[in-house]
């Protein structure tokens, strides 16, 4: 056990190395922040719409949206950056010197979660900025510990399809999923406010349930908590064992 | 000379904003229908005069006169008088090479009716008729010289400008393209400008070649004169015992003076040309010094090159001067 | 012997349409991504139409100008990039080196967005309708629809091309795709400006131009014929046009000897 350790913490120190000499470790938080100010500035006379009940208010409701979107891009961008890493020979150097191997996948996880903890915390201080109040009874924890979930599973899936394909083509097969799931849940409004299909979609998504309890916790009335840690626990799960697949895969082609 | 097709170039410059200056006064003629070689190493400046020849780039200073016309003053006149392949085969990966004719002959305003039987005939004198229609994306990189060559004859220009038209192609496209050049400079009467850090592509195909180095031209002739220039074969020896090479130095230098050569060898020019070969192998044999391998060699534009500047073309070339060899 | 004008901006035109029509791939995200964030943006937000004020009945008529202006923006990254990569490769050096005047790439280039917006804007109405749009303004309307979506794409176009034109890399070129995003959000897309609270970003939509685009197009959908809102986008419009072809022609005189 002792190389699994070593391997992971080699490989994620050379990670975060490489983001915190490079500003472009902040990309992953464009989008999400951009989306912030978008909707959480442009839209907030939703809240007045009958039936919008998040005690929070609606900057706080995008916020919760945005931080964990800004914890999956993350997670994204760390696939993207596995995909580069083979197809510059990096990787294969990388396999050649792990004494165990798995080990490299905690170490692009650490790294990810590393880098995560700052763009997140960018994304809450452009947030408060904006006047999103804090309430007594938030559950910090409750909160972080759900978007350490969505990293950690983002992150996994993404190393899965960086190491099956090995090239930079794996960049839309990554983002596209996890912009999906992102977007199809209750973005704007919440679950009891949307109709038809995207109501069907949005309820058989796993992640909606994830922000749900994310956005309880931040409002301090937590709902489905234990469902919501069930399933992220479980989707990291499910994408460790693709993420190790994956790993084989890589091995066997050299 | 008339408004036909030959180029005059006088104290030609070319500086840029940082570093040293690409092309350091530049002065040339060349005849129309002669084919003119400019050989140089990488950085030499090659590629910029041809840029500025072509009215692509202005010159800092100093004329120039293409087809008669001058290049700062009447571009547009320069430019429908000549083609140009140049160092990049330009292309566009989703066209087919026909379409890059039509669009070409279009832009050169050739009436519709001729166009398609130009396409033709080109497509034709290049070997691509086959691979007309298939997208550029699919090409070879022989296939996409010959295509750029097929493209800057469309309309049927006086003078060519080929900027290192054979680097990095196998020894058949290469051989392919130079009776091409050929082709076009004595049947055609084409003038072509042709840059090279080939050796052999100079002296194969040139009529005249200038050394350029550095920016400036070195030295400006026929192959044959330049070479005769030089003059003198040297002959080249490997001793069969590594410890005998002071030995041969010092028999060989009695019948010329040493030039660098490989490695663990011992080479000198020979006072006598050729006839002097006989002596050395007679020398040789009288201090009982054994030889693994015996070599007379001509003198070569790459001794040219040496003399004049001191550095060998060939080592500043890197790998290709050695494809050139094979 | 040259070439005419109309002859080079054909042959030019001609080459933009066969790379499009080559790229299927890219043919089909041109069409589909716009609509489908249209239907997620405008499914989602549906409860929106149920704020007090809200001019339409349903947010879906709202928005539908969302996928047309985003549409316009992809069309005139990529050919802002198509035009930056003939720079990079040399592509453009060797059309230079024939009579062609610059600017004919150039009106090549808006021939080959002028088709792409035509498509998209047909194919966006049809589908719209059949998700249940309903244009107020008719048969007519949804044709100046088209009109002023042209337009924009022209306007977003020329934009594009001077940043071809300056920068000469593809890469510079489709980072910018990120700033038009902004620039589209922080406008009325998403809600009409009466109904915008925080008042930073109402400002921002009020001086956004892009917001008179949106309403332009937005008020033959859900208002019918609304003179000023017309006069404001086709102003615009025309006025961004005009600007940024006269950038594009500007630039390009500097980049040719």
């Amino acid at each position: 056990m002792g190389g699994f350790f070593w391997v992971a913490g080699a490989v994620a120190g050379r990670q975060i190395y490489k983001y915190f000499t490079n500003p472009a470790f902040l990309a992953p938080a464009f989008f999400p922040i951009f989306f912030f100010v978008a909707f959480a500035g442009g839209l907030t006379r939703v809240g007045d719409v009958p039936g919008f009940d998040y005690s929070g208010g609606y900057i706080a409701f995008q916020y919760v949206w945005a931080l964990l979107q800004a914890v999956a891009m993350g997670g994204a961008f760390t696939g993207f950056s596995i995909a580069g890493d083979f197809e510059n020979g990096f990787a294969r150097r990388l396999l050649l010197a792990a004494s165990n191997r798995s080990g490299i996948i905690l170490g692009y996880t650490i790294a990810s979660l590393v880098r995560v903890t700052t763009t997140g915390a960018l994304v809450t201080v452009i947030a408060l900025i904006a006047g999103m109040p804090v309430s007594g009874g938030f559950d910090f924890f409750g909160l972080i510990g759900l978007a350490v979930l969505v990293n950690v599973a983002a992150t996994l899936f993404g190393a899965g399809v960086a190491m099956v394909m090995r090239t930079q083509q794996a960049g839309p097969v990554i983002r596209t999923p996890i912009f999906m799931v992102l977007f199809l849940a209750p973005v704007f409004v919440p679950l009891n406010l949307l109709r038809g299909w995207i109501e069907t979609i949005a309820r058989l998504n796993p992640f909606t349930t994830i922000l749900d309890a994310a956005r309880g916790f931040l409002a301090g009335e937590p709902t489905s908590a234990f469902l919501a840690y069930t399933i992220g626990l479980a989707l990291v799960l499910v994408f460790a064992v693709w993420a190790l697949y994956g790993l084989r895969r890589a091995e066997k082609a050299g | 000379m008339g408004r036909k097709g030959g180029i005059e170039v006088e104290d030609l410059v070319r500086e840029f904003r940082k570093g040293p200056r690409a092309v350091d006064g530049i002065s040339l003629r060349v005849e129309p229908g002669e084919v003119y070689g400019f050989l140089g190493p990488n950085g030499a400046g090659k590629s910029t005069t041809v840029l500025m020849l072509t009215t692509l780039l202005p010159p800092t200073s100093g004329t120039a006169r293409v087809a008669g016309y001058d290049i700062v003053k009447e571009g547009p006149q320069v430019r429908a008088s000549i083609g140009a392949a140049l160092q990049e085969a330009a292309l566009d990966q989703f066209l087919t090479g026909r379409d890059h004719l039509r669009l070409q002959g279009a832009l050169h305003g050739l009436p519709r009716a001729n166009r398609r039987k130009r396409c033709d005939e080109l497509l034709e004198r290049v070997g691509l008729s086959q691979a007309a229609d298939r997208r550029v994306r699919g090409y070879s990189g022989g296939m996409k010289r010959r295509l750029d060559l097929a493209l800057a004859l469309v309309h049927q220009p006086s003078i060519l400008f080929l900027d290192e038209p054979t680097t990095g192609l196998d020894p058949q496209s290469r051989s392919a393209l130079w009776a091409e050049v050929s082709q076009l400079a004595r049947e055609d009467g084409v003038t072509v400008f042709l840059t090279t850090q080939y050796l052999e592509e100079a002296d194969v195909l040139a009529d005249r070649v200038g050394i350029i180095d550095k920016g400036r031209i070195v030295v400006e002739d026929t192959p044959e004169a330049l070479k005769a220039e030089i003059g003198r074969p040297s002959v080249e020896a490997t001793p069969m015992n590594p410890g005998e090479r002071e030995a041969m130095v010092r028999t060989l230098g009695r019948f010329g003076e040493e030039i660098p050569t490989q490695h663990g060898a011992v080479a000198v020019r020979l006072d006598q040309g050729a006839g002097g070969l006989a002596d050395v192998v007679r020398a040789l044999d009288a201090e009982d010094l054994k030889v693994s391998n015996l070599r007379l060699d001509e003198p070569s534009l790459n001794d040219v090159f040496l003399e004049k500047t001191g550095r060998s073309l060939e080592g500043a070339g890197e790998t290709r001067a050695e494809e050139a060899q094979t | 012997m040259g070439s005419t004008l109309p002859v080079q901006v054909t042959a030019i035109a001609q080459r933009s349409v066969l790379r499009t029509v080559r790229q299927p791939a890219v043919l089909i995200s041109a069409l589909l991504f716009p609509m489908m964030f249209f239907a997620i943006n405008a499914y989602g937000l549906d409860a929106a139409a149920r704020i007090p004020g809200f001019p339409a009945d349903s947010y879906l008529d709202f928005a539908f100008a969302f996928p047309l202006i985003q549409a316009s923006l992809f069309g005139a990254v990529t050919a802002g990039a198509d035009l930056a990569r003939d720079i990079e490769s040399g592509f453009f050096d060797r059309l230079s080196l024939t009579p062609m005047r610059p600017v004919s790439l150039l009106l090549g280039m808006l021939a080959g967005i002028v088709a792409l917006g035509l498509l998209q804007g047909v194919v966006f109405l049809a589908v719209g309708t059949l998700m249940g749009v309903d244009v107020r303004s008719g048969f007519f309307g949804m044709v100046v629809i088209v009109a002023l979506t042209v337009l924009v794409a022209l306007g977003f176009g020329g934009i594009g091309a001077i940043l071809a034109i300056r920068t000469g890399s593809v890469e510079a070129v489709e980072s910018a795709f990120p700033l038009f995003f902004v620039a589209i959000f922080m406008s009325s897309i998403n809600l009409p400006r009466d109904l915008i609270e925080a008042d930073w970003f109402r400002f921002i939509a009020t001086i956004n131009p892009i917001s008179y685009l949106v309403e332009g197009i937005r008020s033959l959908v859900i208002t019918g014929w609304d003179a000023q809102a017309l006069t404001l986008g086709f102003g615009c419009a025309t006025a961004i046009v005009v600007l940024a072809l006269g950038g594009a022609a500007a630039s390009l005189k500097t980049r040719v000897a």
